[in-house]
């Protein structure tokens, strides 16, 4: 039985698109046979970011409606072995996704993968409930800024009430917040909420930090998940993020302000 | 230790009060009143478990013949226990 983990945040631009493909190659990386599922119809971003764009062709809402098969759909990364993307339909709408034909291709998937990463759009209409629906963990992607934590807040109450678990009284979805796009100096500045600030407010475990890096924006650029990029900060904060997931014990990295010289030391800036 | 360090504190003091600080205390407030999630039981799963071992020692019911659910309306949160026992020629066998 695969593990289904949803990538979720409520609101958008926080890095969840990101965050999911160097998830899935992580997981991939340490062995296990992964799938990268992409949510967001109509707005399909993480072929994009996994680099397998010109790739694509047939995608979710092809395989619910019967007009191709998984295998079909599926697209193998080139990079890292055990690693699988279903992309999204551009040109369909949300309700493409009904409740059992995402349940049947899941199913379906959880015969062969031990892990399904389920990138989730922005807001919390259709797509993002049926990527929410079946998870047995949730990784809550939250930027240290006031709406990005009232959405995740949002978005923790509804994995509480609306999830497949929830709804059969099952154990509740389990819970993983990650922080992205974080500035230690700004944080000791004053001027940026602190990690123990989020995770006091939010009351979740903390997975990872990400921090502020021009990694990401390369990364993107080139279709690279961050992860790949090993001599970055972004990627090896990811690489830490997925081995704490798996069990392993790793210290927080990149949470403090970088030592100012000399002269900044003694005449402040 | 710089001597310097004498003024920064006390600009440093300044910004304990800083930005920050301010969308802490505006997020504490929302977050309490929008949440309430917390306080979802969490022996929900656990009862649920103990109550179908005692339907069990009465009637033979199948796994997918029962059914749990909790909704929430409002403040209410109704749990809803559905067992569809076996026939009665059934239960005489």
């Amino acid at each position: 039985m695969a593990k289904i983990i949803v990538v979720t945040s409520g609101k958008g631009g926080v890095g969840k698109t990101t965050t999911a493909a160097s998830f899935a190659v992580g997981l991939a990386q340490r062995g296990h046979k992964t799938v990268a599922v992409d949510f967001d119809v109509g707005l399909r971003n993480l072929d994009l970011i996994m680099g397998c764009e010109r790739r694509v062709v047939y995608d979710f809402v092809n395989v619910i409606n019967g007009e191709a098969n998984l295998n079909q759909a599926l697209i193998k990364d080139k990079r890292v072995e055990n690693l699988y993307v279903l992309p999204a339909s551009q040109t369909r709408d949300k309700e493409a996704l009904t409740k059992e034909g995402v349940a049947k291709t899941l199913e379906e998937l959880s015969k062969t993968f031990d892990f399904i990463v389920c990138d989730s759009p922005a807001g919390i209409e259709h797509g993002a409930l049926m990527a929410m629906y079946y998870a047995d963990e949730a990784l809550i992607v939250t930027n240290p800024e006031v709406s990005s934590v009232r959405d995740s807040d949002r978005i923790l109450g509804i994995l509480a009430s609306k999830s497949r678990r929830a709804e059969e009284v099952e154990e509740p979805v389990r819970e993983h917040l990650i922080i992205t796009r974080y500035a230690p100096e700004r944080v000791s500045e004053g001027e940026m909420l602190g990690m123990d600030d989020i995770i006091e407010i939010l009351g979740v475990p903390l997975l990872g930090v990400i921090p502020e890096s021009q990694a990401v924006l390369n990364s993107s650029n080139a279709g690279t998940p961050v992860i790949l990029t090993e001599d970055s900060d972004a990627g090896q904060a990811y690489t830490d993020l997925v081995a704490r997931f798996l069990g392993d014990e790793r210290e927080h990295r990149f949470l403090t302000a970088e030592k100012k010289g000399f002269m900044r030391r003694w005449f402040g800036g | 230790m710089g001597f310097l360090d004498y003024f920064r504190n006390a600009r440093r003091k300044q910004k304990a009060t800083g930005s920050a600080q301010q969308a802490k205390e505006r997020l504490q407030i929302i977050v309490a009143r929008e949440g309430g999630r917390r306080q979802t039981p969490d022996f929900i799963p656990s009862m649920k478990r103990e109550l179908l071992e005692v339907v069990r020692k009465y009637v033979t019911v199948e796994q997918d013949q029962v059914n749990v659910k909790v909704e929430r309306e409002g403040d209410y949160e109704v749990l809803e226990l559905n067992i569809t026992l076996p026939d009665e020629d059934e239960r005489a066998t």
